[in-house]
């Protein structure tokens, strides 16, 4: 990570909305760490900010949109997908960045993702999975492991979660990679890649949630999580061919990174 | 064709063919939709058109999806719309109310079919009005347009994308399928003879640029993506700079000019048509197919030597309470068919608050009214 803190002010700040700040996120959560990632891998791409667009919806992860000093759409749960593909699609100038969670994109946007995936349309998804819905209060939530407890499922999930990289690539995703916090730097590099890939490119980012899913599943701190996710995660090639236990391996590493046509097709005129 | 991409001159269209010509005549650029009867000659149409015009087809894989990828397109500066029928503006209403709150210029056609639910999805119908004025959850005011003809689908259409640039919200466009299956004679106009209205966009450098600042006329400037502005927008509650604030004040101020800024212009926005209401003991107040039904029945009456005029609503929300109140004073009684249970009824007997009679007259879809029970009211009427 490069130094954080001259002078009082964060490396940061000039795109940020310092004037928003304390930010709503609970301490120990991983979501400021995932934001630093992605304003790092934009930097370092080079894409002119002016011509970015990052579209949320609802949820922890759904406010993310709103510190970053860039055009920012705060859209309604489960829509921000078809929202970009909107944007997207009447401006194939703009690049166009989704930062949203895990129930958000999955669940109620579950239908939108695979779609926009199967069309190829060329957009960048930050998927944060903090396994749970975290902004009222953790519930469970679409990736809840099984056996996991959530305060809708006191006595442990009962429901297997999405494969959420075998999801997306058999979906049609031309660059799926999964990271957790604990690997900022591959986090941040991985986000990169996907920034520049043209077509529809998603990186899964596992962060802690310790205020819901960590307290309740015995992992009460940030730390503890990421500690976790630090020596519990494996570096594949390819996603589990099932989903994993809440207690097991996390395969992650970069598993897809092809070409195929994507959508706004390029040398199109922008409407 | 003229070499612009436009269609000029006489036709014979249908009425959904005519909104699509009528959307493109209006600038739109940007079509997202889902095939549902019937409705989906408007998306069969834009899909071959738009392309002809530098525009952007998208079929999407849902209703939602449709409406928030026209609110999408919208904020990258183009000119977007959807067209749909029951089932489906039930599922935009959750991005309507996006479109509401974020103050996003659109226009959303619906050719209403008899329902509730899939109903009947090849039969007319006009059971949407209501929920047309509440359908999203919360308090907003909303503009919808009542054509009654194809040539009304090409004009309100052109209409509607005008009221939404200007007042910048989504416009509803309320037809049913008699009219949007309906072909006759339509006149695609001349670029000369039609005005269009585009938002107004921020006249200040991106430092001074407040998203949600409203001037006098209540509606904000509107920058676009990727024009430097880093503006935000949120369906949250949100201040003049666009941040989320969580408080009853800026709500209340928010919410307020959300409302005001329809209400507060009815003059502009409201439209109708009268034939022969001024000294009428009858009044036929109807609107879409049901008031073109109803023209047939007040010439008959009139026949009869039956003192009967006809209000026809082109503007349907914002309703026209004043007009309503002024004719209630004088008039003996309002007849109001409609191809629902009574909707729009309500709305008269409200503004008629008891001073003369209101007479529902309802048909449950599937068909448009026989003149002759119309005419039976009438004559029930003035008898
Ligand atoms: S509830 Fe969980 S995900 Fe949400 S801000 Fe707090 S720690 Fe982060």
């Amino acid at each position: 990570m490069s130094k954080t803190v001259t002078d009082g002010k964060h490396l940061l700040d000039p795109y940020l909305r310092v004037e928003r700040l304390p930010h709503i996120w609970c301490p120990g959560c991983g979501l400021g760490l995932v934001v630093g990632c992605f304003m790092r891998a934009l930097l370092k791409s080079q894409i002119p900010l002016d011509k970015v667009a990052v579209v949320s919806g609802i949820g922890c992860t759904g406010r993310a949109a709103g510190y970053i000093k860039l055009d920012s759409f705060h859209t309604t749960h489960g829509r921000a997908i078809p929202f970009a593909t909107g944007l997207k699609m009447a401006r194939p100038d703009l690049k166009v960045v989704l930062l949203s969670g895990d129930g958000d994109l999955l669940s109620i946007g579950g239908n939108h993702l695979i779609h926009a995936a199967r069309r190829n349309i060329d957009m960048t998804v930050v998927l944060v999975n903090n396994f749970n819905y975290g902004m009222t209060g953790g519930q469970l939530g679409p990736t809840t492991p099984l056996t996991a407890r959530t305060t809708t499922t006191r006595a442990g999930n009962q429901e297997e979660p999405f494969n959420v990289p075998a999801l997306a690539m058999a979906a049609g995703a031309v660059y799926v990679s999964r990271w957790t916090t604990a690997h900022f730097r591959r986090l941040e590099k991985s986000i990169h890649e996907a920034l520049l890939k043209k077509g529809f490119s998603l990186v899964e980012a596992i962060s802690p949630c310790p205020t819901y899913y960590g307290r309740m599943n015995k992992k009460p701190t940030g730390l503890a999580l990421m500690q976790h996710y630090r020596d519990h995660s494996v570096i594949k090639s390819a996603p589990s061919p099932v989903s994993e236990d809440m207690d097991g391996e996390i395969t992650v590493g970069k598993f897809v990174d092809i070409e195929r046509p994507y959508l706004p097709a390029p040398g199109g005129q922008p409407a | 064709m003229s070499g612009n991409g436009y269609l000029t001159g006489e036709f014979f269209a249908s009425g959904d063919d005519a909104c699509a010509e009528g959307a493109i005549r209006a600038g739109c650029r940007f079509f997202a939709g889902y095939p549902i009867t019937p409705a989906t000659e408007i998306a069969e149409r834009m899909s071959e058109r738009l392309p002809e015009v530098g525009g952007t087809y998208i079929q999407m894989e849902d209703e939602m999806a449709s409406m928030a990828a026209v609110l999408g397109a919208s904020w990258g500066g183009v000119k977007a719309m959807t067209a749909t029928s029951g089932p489906g503006f039930s599922l935009m209403m959750e991005n309507i109310g996006l479109g509401l709150m974020t103050e996003t210029p659109c226009v959303v056609v619906n050719i209403q079919r008899a329902g509730p639910s899939t109903g009947l999805p090849t039969l007319t119908g006009q059971g949407d009005m209501m929920q047309a004025r509440w359908g999203s959850h919360g308090c907003y005011s909303i503009i919808a347009l009542s054509p009654s003809s194809p040539q009304e689908l090409y004009d309100l259409t052109i209409r509607a994308f005008n009221l939404s640039e200007e007042y910048r919200l989504p416009v509803l466009v309320m037809s049913e399928a008699a009219t949007g299956h309906m072909y006759e004679k339509v006149t695609f106009l001349p670029p000369d003879r039609v005005e269009i209205s585009s938002r107004r966009k921020p006249t200040v450098p991106p430092e001074e640029y407040l998203p949600f600042n409203p001037d006098s006329c209540m509606v904000p400037e509107m920058a676009c993506a990727g024009e430097g502005y880093a503006f935000h927008v949120t369906g949250l509650t949100h201040d003049e700079r666009g941040y989320p604030a969580s408080s009853v004040a800026v709500q209340d101020k928010l919410v307020r000019r959300l409302v005001d800024k329809i209400e507060k212009n009815r003059d502009d926005i409201i439209e109708f048509e009268e034939d022969g209401v001024d000294g009428a003991d009858v009044v036929v107040c109807s609107y879409g197919i049901s008031a073109r039904v109803s023209r047939i029945a007040v010439n008959r009456a009139r026949q009869e030597g039956i003192k009967v005029g006809l209000l026809r609503l082109i503007t349907v929300w914002p309703f026209p309470e004043d007009r309503i109140r002024q004719i209630a004073r004088r008039a003996e009684a309002f007849i109001v068919p409609e191809i629902n249970n009574g909707q729009i009824v309500l709305e008269v007997e409200r503004c008629a608050a008891g001073r003369t009679r209101v007479i529902p007259l309802s048909h449950l879809g599937g068909g448009v009214h026989n003149p002759e029970s119309i005419l039976h009211a009438i004559e029930r009427v003035a008898r």
